[in-house]
């Protein structure tokens, strides 16, 4: 016990870090227990008891699988979409002087620091003055996603793309290589990292949103309305198996990229 | 996705200006046009659609159609029926961007300074629970903070928490849940600026016999100024817009403007609603720009 107690005299602060990252990791614990929940009743908020049943029968919980899927078709097609104009624009700014570059800057970066609240609200006041109160949906919640996924794409991009040391394309280019072959040969592959982190950024912030998606979705259900509606009236242990599944995955592709770095700079060496 | 920790952090070193001339400008244009052009019709038109629609007669409908009546009546009104909500609101977040200051620095220098080789893992450890869908984690808080449940018996047992007091349902709840929903958003920036800093600055504190304190508060702290700008900045902001934690681990007693907003144009009554937003939006605007004037930060983007 003492010894404990030194370590944490001498550690103080790598201590009190931990326990705050288990005060990170708390719900999720809860979310994983749950996921094998048998609940005695439907607004039960305890562990009853032990089951896969809810591994075994995922859709069970009518409309859930439906919200899942919609859901997953919108955080592809927005991804897709804000990964690709967020790109163009990273580079524009990182490899371009321009008129106005300090003011697009800025530009960029509003959407970010707006509350959800106002940016989801904006919107529907926008979709109803232009008549399309009732026409919510699919594709007004891939333009909302779009908006706000475009500048952590940007940001993201435009991190990678200024650590990049300009010389290797400048060796490239006195090798004689075109621009389009410097670009696909060099340029490219050493940005894609950071294309491809925008775009798990991406995929999560929409897949996640709730505030701006319940403004302008209709009738349209995704994953977090599904939860935010099953909160109002019983909470279906299914839930909590996608956030279990869904940490899961996380968890695999950032230990994935990783271990890739670790090899990587193993041979590097 | 270290990428998030690059939110606060400009890069501060930046390649050499390629050589001007008009068709490198000309490129430059046509790779922001796209995404541009979105920002311009899905951020800016909405926003100015936002203000318009605070403007409208209050007495209309989505049937039947809403009029511009120009008048700032909607602001009087609305400011009078909410003016407790939105203090309440600012109150909350302020609250909220104070714990995550005091939870996320250590955690931040833990990771930067004192996690050696497991750095990369605490980094992605910070991340990790973002991806379970924030409103599943946010309804596992009630149960953490439930009348019988584990926290509020140890609460009680070291007499915190008196034998009838409760968690879940106050405001010491809401704010434990906003709290723990920003503070990523906190301790990314501190992480990104505390990593910058020449370790050789803090060692120097220590031999001009600066106690650890000193060091931190004349070194440390002021070199680390930029994420804690960020940081805040980051957590207060969309804490004050949220309505989610209020909801789910409130009562109506602890009802954010984010409650009050949702609900007004859930039920149709846009321009009340839209007054309200543009409100919000206002008053962050001016606390921001008078609190990164006072901090000293311009080079915020």
């Amino acid at each position: 016990m003492t010894n404990i107690g030194r370590w944490i005299g001498r550690h103080l602060i790598l201590f009190i870090g931990l326990l705050v990252l288990l005060y990170l990791f708390a719900p999720i614990f809860v979310v994983i227990l749950m996921s094998f929940n048998a609940p005695k009743s439907k607004l039960s908020y305890q562990f009853d008891g032990f089951t896969l049943h809810n591994w075994t029968h995922p859709c069970q919980p009518f409309g859930l699988c439906d919200a899942v899927s919609t859901s997953l078709r919108i955080g592809l097609v927005a991804t897709v979409i804000a990964t690709a104009l967020g790109t163009l624009m990273a580079f524009a700014m990182v490899r371009h002087r321009f008129r106005g570059r300090a003011a697009t800057n800025l530009f960029i970066f509003l959407p970010m620091a707006s509350p959800e609240i106002v940016l989801g609200s904006s919107l529907l006041a926008l979709f109803v003055s232009g008549g399309l109160g009732g026409q919510l949906g699919f594709w007004t919640i891939l333009i909302a996603h779009v908006m706000f996924c475009l500048s952590f794409v940007v940001v993201t991009v435009k991190a990678r793309l200024s650590g990049m040391d300009t010389r290797l394309e400048q060796a490239a280019m006195d090798l004689y290589a075109t621009e389009w072959q410097t670009f696909w040969r060099i340029t490219f592959p050493l940005v894609f990292p950071g294309i491809l982190a925008a775009a798990l950024l991406s995929f999560s912030l929409s897949f996640d949103d709730f505030i701006i998606t319940n403004l302008n979705a209709g009738r349209t259900v995704t994953f977090p309305m599904f939860v935010w509606g099953s909160a109002q009236r019983d909470i279906p242990p299914q839930i909590n198996v996608v956030g279990t599944a869904m940490f899961l995955l996380a968890l695999v592709l950032v230990l994935g990229g990783e271990l890739a770095r670790r090899r990587r700079a193993s041979r590097a060496h | 996705m270290s990428a998030l920790g690059h939110l606060s952090t400009p890069a501060t070193v930046e390649p050499a200006p390629p050589p001007e001339g008009s068709e490198r400008r000309r490129t430059a244009y046509l790779l922001l046009l796209p995404g541009g052009l979105w920002l311009i019709l899905f951020f800016v038109v909405p926003l100015v659609s936002l203000i318009a629609a605070s403007l409208y007669d209050p007495n209309g409908s989505i049937e039947s159609g809403f009029s511009m009546t120009w008048s700032f009546h909607n602001y009087v009104d609305a400011l009078a029926d909410y003016a407790r909500p939105f203090g309440r609101s600012l109150w909350y977040s302020l609250l909220t961007t104070a714990f995550c200051l005091l939870l996320g620095f250590p955690l931040a220098y833990a990771i930067a300074f004192k996690a050696g080789r497991w750095k990369n893992l605490m980094l992605a450890l910070v991340i990790a629970p973002f991806f379970t869908s924030f409103l599943i984690r946010t309804l596992s808080w009630k149960l953490l903070l439930s009348d019988n449940g584990f926290v509020v018996d140890a609460l009680k047992a070291v007499h915190i928490l008196g034998s009838d007091g409760r968690l879940l349902a106050t405001t010491a709840a809401v704010v434990t849940g906003l709290t723990y929903n920003f503070l990523p958003f906190m301790v990314l920036p501190l992480y990104a600026s505390l990593e910058k800093i020449d370790h050789r600055l803090i060692e120097a504190g220590g031999d001009l016999y600066a106690s650890a304190f000193t060091t931190f508060r004349t070194v440390t702290f002021p070199l680390a100024m930029p994420g804690v700008v960020a940081g805040t900045l980051l957590t207060f902001i969309p804490a004050a817009g949220d309505y989610i934690n209020a909801q789910l681990l409130g009562t109506p007693k602890q009802r954010m403007i984010g409650n009050d907003i949702q609900r007004l144009f859930a039920a149709g009554a846009y321009p009340t609603a839209a007054a309200l937003s543009v409100t919000l939006m206002a008053a962050i605007t001016v606390l921001v720009l008078f609190y990164v004037r006072r901090a000293g930060t311009e080079d915020l983007v």
